[in-house]
């Protein structure tokens, strides 16, 4: 068989391919990848070199000061002290002083409230920012609604002096925001009679049940906001001002876009003046002026001011995204809505606003981790938060050791990081997920 | 229009967590919220000190104490507010607190201009000075070019700019805000000397990490009267405190103290006793208060001179004599009025 | 309000239903609200002062303040005024904000043109760098510089010191004090004509450039103008500047300029702490630059250095610069975290004078307004930049 062939044709036909030859091993596996992305030209070498000698040197510092040269275990300060036990974090400290660091000056017994809030916090919370999750109606309603109430009744423990001048305040309250609903319902039927008077019904409902709940002894212990501290300020704060923020946020933005010149020049005010002054001077004015703003002999708590204080600040920037968030939709949206008939409120409320917050919801996140991180400032003001608790183990005496400072500090600085980290991550997540139907 | 319906929204949510009126007399206010809020410093030991559970020792605490005992007969009925130098006035001013027994410097100033009045002195301080041993140091005068540490806004801050100046010598100031820093700093060796009332010293010494390697000079370079302040314009209120701090003082003349108080109600023949244990006599309803208002506030917190031992005193760790601070016919200037 | 015109009448609507009059009534009403709640204020305050018998207005920035600050750069002693104590923050404010703007420039394009090197490592330690000082507080940061890195710094009596004029201690920085002699002005006259002649030559170069497409050295050249020239001056003038060395005194470094370790630490945390943020923005700058913009000026045959420095740049610079500018108002309202430290800023020192006078109203007006005043002139020059590097388009 194979003579005949050989004697027919000296002609070689290949009948198949030749398998690929390896790339040159200088430009593949571990030494390609060096070559390609640390030491391609000369140039790049010795800035490699240079780089990865300050990296090395600096991570070496690091893990020297926190592991190798670290004290682990001990009852007090006397572990940290003395010859070789002083160069090195303090870690006993953290160890012994962490449920401070959470709970602040909260009563030991009582801290299981604590712990509800923060556990009911982190339930609610997971599903509401997991995108494929349902049910996010009802979960939102449970989160801006009920669980704020729920926070100040445990935290608080209620049964609060509920007088007949504090029923009087709230019935004038009451009465101004629902008499304009009704005028512009049964007068001017701008909106249903129907409407306005459900509306109407449910909101003074809501304001007398809120009332009635406030004054409920539940048998909880009362503790005063002062006993309050370490990480349950810090997160009140910054999660009460981003809450308080939101609406305020979108009105403001909505206001700065008005074409009543009255409405926008309000509001272009009112951000730029909050956007222009530094928060610390904002916490001292509330802390030290706003009870001089109120008729003389009322005053409130000293949290609740800061709160107040930190809100009006961060709606100013909270409104800067959402303006962003309206820039970003088409004009053709509002255009059809109001081809189609829509008042402003309905087009704002049904097509612009769902379309607008979406888009922003990295920027809120990003103003939530400034804000996080701001409220390291409240500790100036004497709010006990989470870093001026930390800071509290430098004037105790048991704790008194060279590294106590510094301990303290890269922890909270540590601390921080894993939570501003992480919801930088979460932000750009969204953002990913956000970012395919809006490409234009 | 829906902005400001809002903000009208807030204003009611504010007004149910924490808004309440104050009335015309703050007795009466006291009375019937059922407790004295008291403002405090964040901390100095032996004056006023939460511990970890948020218990409250020292000097100025007590006497708060004694002021619940005397209008409620239990000195647990006080709640006290942590102060920092800035806020302490207006917190007064606003009503945010009853009574102000931080360590205050009674000054002209402070009694005339500030709304505010001083119901007495409950410790004679005078400000003096700290430094490490160390540099060697043993009088304030051999101080020339030194870095001293202090803490702003108070009067402090006023008396070593005028020393320095006055004995021509030159200095640097480093000023924090809380007193904590002021002390973190000296100890850093950011500075050379740290300075305040004498009373601070001792007890911001207990937290360094060397107390033992610093020296407090002997100098002292002003008068520091401390004591507690309340509304201007309220006299009841004011008799109160300041007839509260008399009976204290009083009962250290007389001999009355935490142990003996039932003992000399039931027993005691001085007339002088008997009047202020409110056994004889109507001086209790004069202020407002039940007539054994002294009985109640001694066998809470004993006498001054049992408070003054327990909190400052040579067997606490701030180990201060009494000097000063000892009764008028024991060689110092603590003097009240009869009750009588 | 409605208009008629013509035959063609609208139909009637209710007054309520008519935009106009609605709007209106909105305006008219929220107009009284926002005044009524002002003047309730304003009542409020009024009889707060009146019933704490504290004086209002601005008066008393002409009494002696009575205490001294640590670090000011006009004459300021415990017998000037209120007010000269808070212009002194001020300066200290503008300083610090200053100097920590053009290093926290600098730093932070480095940061950014690393974040995009080619060169893994050399990202990779970027990134890192952006991640960890942007998601930790200032405050920490300034608390770290402060009490943990400068603190470590050896005491004055044993200071570090280089050749025996520049000394560091945990007291900061000293460093020999200039004294002008006679004749100084000359060394100034120098400095003058070297900024005037480095202008002149730069348009000169530019025109050159653009007539003939030769260029000049322009960098090298003033950088020869401007030592040399004031040097000239000074030998002209027979070497009128002699130096105040500092030398151990008794506590301290007596003499020469000294830099207190709270400025260096507020400077190195907000320049370092910016720094990762502006380095975020160049890079976004950097990407948002068309990549065909890169491979048409390298077809025209620009090396890479030229290529970024003439053609991508500039254009990214219209992306990086607004974000740019608020960040540098960010940095310039983020050094009132001096207060945490004792650096005497506007926040701090303006904090001693209300605690001092109780006028807590004035000083906390004379804050914000100082700050929406540095907030309002870098608005107004960042409205006039950017104006100027607009895109101009057929």
């Amino acid at each position: 068989m194979s003579d005949l062939h050989s004697e027919t044709s000296v002609a070689f036909v290949r009948t198949e391919q030749v398998p690929a030859s390896p790339p040159p091993a200088s430009t593949s596996g571990l030494q390609g990848w060096l070559r390609e992305n640390l030491f391609p030209t000369p140039l790049q070498s010795v800035l490699t070199i240079i780089m990865g000698a300050i990296a090395g040197y600096i991570l070496w510092l690091a893990l020297d000061w926190a592991v190798f040269h670290a004290v682990f275990t001990g009852e007090s300060g006397e572990a940290c002290r003395g010859e070789g036990r002083q160069d090195g974090a303090c870690w006993p400290m953290v160890f012994t002083r962490f449920p401070q660091w959470i709970y602040g000056f909260y009563p030991v017994a009582e801290r299981w409230r604590v712990n509800i809030v923060f556990l009911l916090g982190v339930l609610s919370l997971v599903p509401m920012l997991t995108p494929t999750l349902p049910y996010k109606k009802f979960n939102a309603i449970f989160l801006l609604g009920v669980y704020p109430i729920l926070t100040l009744l445990l935290l608080t423990g209620g049964h609060f002096d509920i007088t007949a001048s504090t029923w009087l305040t709230t019935f004038v309250f009451v009465a101004a925001v629902v008499l304009p609903i009704l005028f512009l319902g049964f007068v001017a039927k701008i909106i249903s009679p129907a409407l306005a008077a459900i509306s109407s019904a449910a909101i003074a409902g809501a304001a007398a049940l809120l009332l009635v709940l406030f004054s409920i002894d539940f048998g909880l212990t009362y503790v005063e906001t002062s006993q309050w501290g370490g990480l349950l300020v810090t997160l009140v704060v910054a999660v009460t001002g981003i809450v308080a923020s939101l609406p305020i946020g979108i009105l403001l933005a909505l206001g700065r876009r008005s074409q009543m010149p009255v409405v926008k020049l309000f509001s272009v005010a009112f951000i730029e003046l909050w956007r222009g002054v530094p928060l610390i001077t904002v916490l001292f004015m509330a802390s030290v002026v706003l009870p001089l703003f109120l008729p003389p002999g009322t005053n409130f708590d000293k949290l609740l001011r800061a709160l107040v204080g930190v809100a009006l600040f961060s709606s100013a920037y909270m409104a800067e995204v959402v303006r962003g968030g309206l820039q970003a939709i088409p004009k053709g949206q509002t255009e059809a809505a109001q081809a189609l008939g829509l008042t402003f409120w309905q087009n704002m409320g049904l097509i612009t606003l769902p379309q607008a917050l979406k888009l922003v919801i990295p920027g809120i996140v990003n103003t939530f981790i400034g804000l996080f991180k701001d409220t390291t400032l409240v500790g100036i003001i004497g709010l006990y938060d989470l870093l001026l608790i930390i800071q509290t183990a430098n004037t105790d005496s048991n704790w008194a050791a060279p590294q106590t400072h510094s301990t303290g500090l890269f922890a909270s600085a540590a601390l921080f990081w894993i939570f501003c980290f992480g919801m930088s991550r979460y932000s750009m997540f969204m953002e990913r997920k956000l970012d395919t139907g809006h490409k234009r | 229009m829906k902005r400001t319906l809002l903000s009208l929204a807030l204003g009611a949510a504010v007004s149910v967590a924490g808004i309440s009126a104050a009335s015309a007399g703050t007795l009466d206010d006291v009375k019937s919220k059922g407790f004295i809020q008291c403002g405090v410093s964040q901390g100095l030991i032996g004056f006023s000190n939460p511990d970890d559970k948020n218990n409250w020792t020292g000097l100025d605490v007590d006497f708060c104490r004694a002021v619940a005992a005397a209008v409620f007969g239990d000195g647990e009925k006080v709640k006290f507010t942590p102060l920092s130098a800035k806020e302490r006035f207006t917190a007064l001013q606003s009503g945010e607190i009853d009574i102000l027994s931080r360590n205050t410097t009674w000054t002209m100033g402070r009694d005339t201009s500030l709304g505010l009045v001083f119901a007495g002195v409950t410790y004679y301080d005078g400000q003096g000075f700290m430094v490490k041993k160390a540099l060697g140091v043993d009088s304030a005068l051999k101080l020339d070019g030194a870095s001293v540490c202090t803490q702003t806004g108070t009067t402090t801050e006023l008396n070593l700019a005028d020393y320095f100046r006055a004995n021509n010598m030159k200095y640097e100031v480093v000023a924090f805000e809380k007193s904590d820093e002021v002390i973190g700093a000296y100890d850093a060796g950011r500075c050379d000397v740290f300075t305040t009332d004498q009373s601070g010293l001792y007890a911001e010494r207990l937290k360094l990490k060397n107390p033992d390697e610093n020296v407090v000079l002997p100098e002292i370079i002003s008068k520091e009267p401390l004591g507690p302040v309340v509304r201007q314009g309220d006299d009841a209120w004011f008799n109160v405190v300041k007839w509260t701090y008399f009976a204290l003082l009083n009962a250290e003349e007389l001999g009355v103290n935490k142990g003996n108080v039932d003992d000399m109600i039931a027993n005691s023949t001085n007339p002088e006793v008997r009047r202020l244990l409110g056994v004889e006599g109507d001086f209790g309803k004069g202020i407002g208060l039940e007539n054994d208002w002294a009985a109640k506030a001694i066998k809470a917190t004993g006498n001054y001179g049992e408070i003054f031992e327990a909190n400052v005193g040579p067997n606490t760790p701030l180990k201060i004599a009494r000097g000063i601070n000892a009764l008028w016919n024991k060689g110092g200037i603590q003097y009240a009025p009869p009750v009588r | 309000m409605s208009v008629v015109t013509g035959g063609d009448a609208p139909p009637k609507v209710a007054y309520f239903n008519d935009p106009k009059v609605r709007s209106w009534a909105v305006q008219i009403a929220l107009v009284v609200v926002v005044a009524y709640f002002a003047w309730q204020i304003f009542n409020n305050t009024v009889e707060n002062l009146r019933e704490a018998n504290i004086a209002s207005g601005y008066g008393f920035l002409d009494t002696t303040a009575g205490f001294d600050l640590s670090f000011t750069l006009i004459p300021y002693t415990e017998s000037s005024t209120y007010g000269r104590a808070v212009m002194v923050g001020i300066l200290n404010t503008l300083l610090v904000a200053v100097c920590g703007i053009i290093a926290t420039t600098i730093i932070g394009f480095i940061i950014g043109v690393m974040r995009l090197s080619k060169n893994w490592l050399v990202a990779k330690v970027a990134e890192v760098y952006i991640e960890i000082m942007r998601n930790v507080p200032l405050l920490i940061q300034i608390l770290i510089w402060y009490k943990v890195v400068l603190a470590a710094l050896p005491s004055p009596r044993n200071a570090l010191s280089v050749g025996g004029t520049v000394f560091l201690s945990n007291r900061g920085v000293t460093i020999p004090k200039f004294i002008w002699g006679e004749g100084s002005w000359m060394i100034v006259v120098g400095l003058v004509l070297a900024i005037a002649g480095i202008w002149w030559l730069y348009r000169w170069a530019r025109a050159r450039q653009a007539a003939t497409g030769e260029q000049f050295p322009v960098f090298l050249t003033s950088l020869g103008m401007l030592i040399g020239l004031p040097l000239l001056g000074y030998l002209l003038a027979g070497g009128p500047l002699s130096f105040e060395f500092p030398e151990q005194g008794n506590f301290n470094l007596r003499g020469g300029v000294g830099l207190v370790p709270e400025f260096a630490a507020l400077f190195a945390a907000l320049t370092i702490y910016t720094a990762a943020f502006i380095g975020e923005i160049v890079r976004a700058g950097i990407l948002a630059v068309n990549k065909g913009q890169t491979e048409a000026s390298y077809a025209l045959g620009l090396r890479p250095g030229p290529a970024l420095r003439l053609v991508v740049i500039p254009q990214a610079m219209r992306v990086i610069i607004p974000p740019l500018a608020s960040q540098y108002l960010n940095l310039t309202k983020n050094s009132s975290l001096a207060v945490a430290i004792g650096y005497p800023d506007l926040v701090a020192a303006g904090g001693t004078v209300l605690n001092q006078s109780g006028q807590a109203v004035e000083i906390i007006s004379i804050w914000m307004a100082v700050y929406l005043t540095f907030s309002l002139v870098t608005s107004l020059f960042m409205n006039w930049f950017n104006s100027r590097m607009r895109l101009v388009e057929r």
